[in-house]
């Protein structure tokens, strides 16, 4: 089962619709064992419809879901002892303690490790006997991703698992993942957070509007742009009428233009060849630049340069 | 026990990074570990507590006062002072114990009437005729004008044919406190199983734990079988409590054989439990749930015969009224506790309980909504 190369997960041609939403339109995924596979788009992408289609609590409209090799209707009660699954918005009762309910998680498996053993895994060791109502939001994102893992699962489901969390939490969360991934889980994740996606996912697809629109490595992504570095101008009130994006792109190294309100987006091949001319072409044009800024592209260019849109607008 | 390193070094089977242990081992029972997180909701609200156990007793201590059996009562009565033979008339009656004898002026006479503080009033209208004002539909006025019209009878020199002698007796197992303690304990059984059972799992689904659970191997009629095993456990001390303080109390008598009521009140708590999952079934709210709650308890508090008896209720609805639980269940206490009544006699209510248990068990796991 182990051996690379195994799918752990495959979804074709997937469709789902509530009433006149279409959630997913068509999608389709392979995700292979071991890896740890991210589903990164804008809230109302459909991230949360396809992980609960794979994760057998909906029913596809239409096509095919293929987990572990088996599809739910055959094998629902196997499936559900080899997977593990955080869900976005579980509230667990507040008067039972840490250690009550990772108990209580792992008495439903056949197989797992002690819930001590989780516990220390998700680093909850001081908490251990204290309520949930007690925890913090980071604490209690941990005490759902161990009840996840109180089965000891072959594939792992985490469903926007750092959304709401301050930055120390969201670090902390993410140090958890990699342990996990260190120790060879497969993991599906989803998040809108292209940080997040970047640093913890081996291969990413971009989905938005129920679609997938790009899809690899977070290396690959990025190199797809064919920039090797992003050039932000700020421009002065006003004086972003005087440039033109066509006389922009035509400059020599530059890739694309977006204008975005007084701000201006360039994909550039090598910064210090772009920009000199580019300095010059904004001078000619009476233009004043009030800041500059360069960095190395990341995923956010990704989806805006195939959207025109950012992650987190809406 | 535990061991870091099985964390830090898994043996890799399967996808798995702990150490894996044998499936016989240490296999924890989903359906008790079910239960205790059942448990441990419940007492660890201690609100929820005292609404369960205390108040049933609170409430049986507050009728027991109000209700209990008193020395016979004393009539008040007024004499209109001004006519003639009045201050006659006021002596024959003082000289009866069970009269307690006012002169008044017509006026004053006529107020205390309305008010209620004398029952009747007797205005003397010649040598030997008197009138009685008094409100028929009130029982102790009615009470006051036949003692009254007894003793003036008497001194006027009527003679009583038939010899009477009078041996007292109260019955214990007739007085209002026998009849409302089973009657609580049967709304208890309701209140509780199916707030308590309702509430939980409406609340859960709100949550989205149900949902999560769900996303488990955990089976579906173990997590309904959790909430009417605690339901059976907090029975037992429900039960006790409210009938022990009953019997030391207030002396309610228990004339039937205990397991007969033992099996009563497992009935009542498993039947209300089954309603509290089927109303639980689908609401997605708390406030929906609740209303549909109280919509199926109104008629049982008003008409099941917890207060008053369901007799009260007129020939037409008694077929409706017979049928509900809470009457079934009442009734069959009623039957064992202060009848001695057998088998034979709750039989019919058991069945009814039975039905309705089994009917709604069914269509609760039918129609429950998991997600």
């Amino acid at each position: 089962m182990s051996a690379s190369g195994v799918l752990a997960l495959e979804v074709r041609g997937l469709r789902k619709t509530f009433g006149d939403v279409v959630a997913v339109a068509s999608l389709d995924l392979q995700v292979k064992t071991g890896e740890c596979f991210g589903l990164l788009g804008p809230n109302g992408a459909g991230k949360t419809t396809t992980i609960e289609v794979c994760e057998g609590l909906l029913q596809p409209d239409v096509g095919e879901v293929l987990v572990l090799g088996k599809r739910w209707h055959d094998a629902e009660h196997e499936l559900r002892q080899r997977l593990g699954v955080q869900l976005q918005e579980t509230q667990f009762s507040e008067k039972i303690t840490v250690l009550e309910m990772i108990t209580l998680f792992r008495s439903f498996y056949e197989q797992g490790p002690s819930p001590d053993e989780v516990i220390a895994l998700v680093q909850l060791e001081e908490k251990r006997r204290a309520r949930v109502g007690g925890l913090s939001g980071g604490q209690k994102q941990r005490l759902s991703i161990a009840c996840a893992l109180a089965g000891d699962p072959e594939l792992l489901f985490l469903d926007e698992p750092t959304t709401g969390l301050d930055p120390q939490s969201r670090r902390q969360l993410w140090e958890l993942v990699e342990r996990l991934r260190g120790l060879g889980r497969t993991i599906v994740l989803t998040t809108h957070y292209m940080d997040e996606a970047e640093r913890l996912c081996d291969r990413i697809a971009i989905v938005d509007h129920g679609k997938t629109i790009a899809l690899g490595t977070p290396r690959a992504l990025v190199r797809s742009l064919g920039a090797e570095q992003m050039v932000e101008l700020t421009m002065r009130d006003g004086s972003v009428g005087a440039l033109d994006a066509t006389t922009l792109s035509g400059l020599p190294g530059v890739l694309g233009v977006r204008m975005d309100g007084p701000v201006v987006a360039l994909q550039v091949t090598a910064a210090h060849e772009a920009l000199p001319a580019l300095l010059a072409a904004v001078d000619g044009a009476g233009a004043t630049v009030l800041e500059l800024r360069t960095h190395t592209p990341t995923l956010e260019d990704v989806f805006v340069s195939l959207t025109g849109r950012h992650l987190r607008d809406q | 026990m535990t061991s870091s390193r099985a964390v830090a070094e898994p043996v890799s089977a399967a996808g798995g990074a702990f150490r894996r242990e044998a499936p016989a081992q240490r296999r924890l029972s989903p359906l008790l570990q079910l239960t205790l997180v059942r448990f441990r909701e419940f007492y660890r609200e201690p609100e929820a507590v005292f609404w369960s156990f205390l108040f049933p007793i609170l409430m049986a201590t507050g009728l027991g006062i109000a209700f209990r059996t008193r020395p016979a009562e004393v009539s008040k009565v007024a004499v209109v002072a001004e006519a003639a033979g009045a201050e006659q008339v006021r002596a024959v009656l003082a000289a009866d114990s069970s009269l307690d004898v006012a002169l008044l002026s017509p006026d004053e006479a006529r107020k205390a009437l309305q008010v209620g503080t004398v029952a009747l009033v007797v205005v003397a209208a010649g040598p030997s005729a008197v009138e009685y004002r008094y409100d028929v539909a009130r029982s102790e006025a009615r009470t006051a004008r036949s003692a009254v019209d007894n003793a003036l009878q008497r001194a006027s020199g009527r003679l009583d044919p038939v010899s009477v002698s009078e041996s007292l007796v109260s019955d214990r197992g007739s007085r209002y406190i026998d009849f409302v303690v089973p009657g609580l304990l049967g709304m208890s059984f309701m209140g509780n199983g199916i707030w308590g059972i309702g509430f939980s799992i409406v609340d859960a689904r709100r949550k989205k734990l149900l949902k999560r659970f769900v996303a488990t191997p955990m089976s579906r009629t173990h997590y309904l079988l959790s909430f009417l095993l605690m339901r059976l456990v907090l029975l037992v001390v429900e039960a006790t409590v409210l009938t022990a303080f009953g019997v030391l109390a207030f002396g309610v008598p228990m004339r039937g054989s205990l397991v007969l009521y033992a099996g009563t009140c497992l009935l009542g708590a498993l039947t209300f439990g089954a309603i509290g999952l089927l109303i639980a079934s689908r609401a997605r709210t708390v406030e929906g749930a609740s209303g549909l709650m109280n919509v199926v308890m109104l008629p049982m508090w008003i008409g099941s015969g917890v207060f008053f008896s369901a007799s009260n209720f007129p020939n037409a609805v008694q077929p409706v009224i017979q049928a509900l639980p809470l009457t079934a269940i009442n009734d069959a206490l009623r039957d064992v506790m202060l009848r001695g009544e057998g088998w034979r006699v709750v039989a019919s209510e058991w069945l009814i309980a039975a039905v309705w248990l089994v009917v709604c068990f069914a269509l609760a796991l039918r129609f429950f909504r998991w997600k």
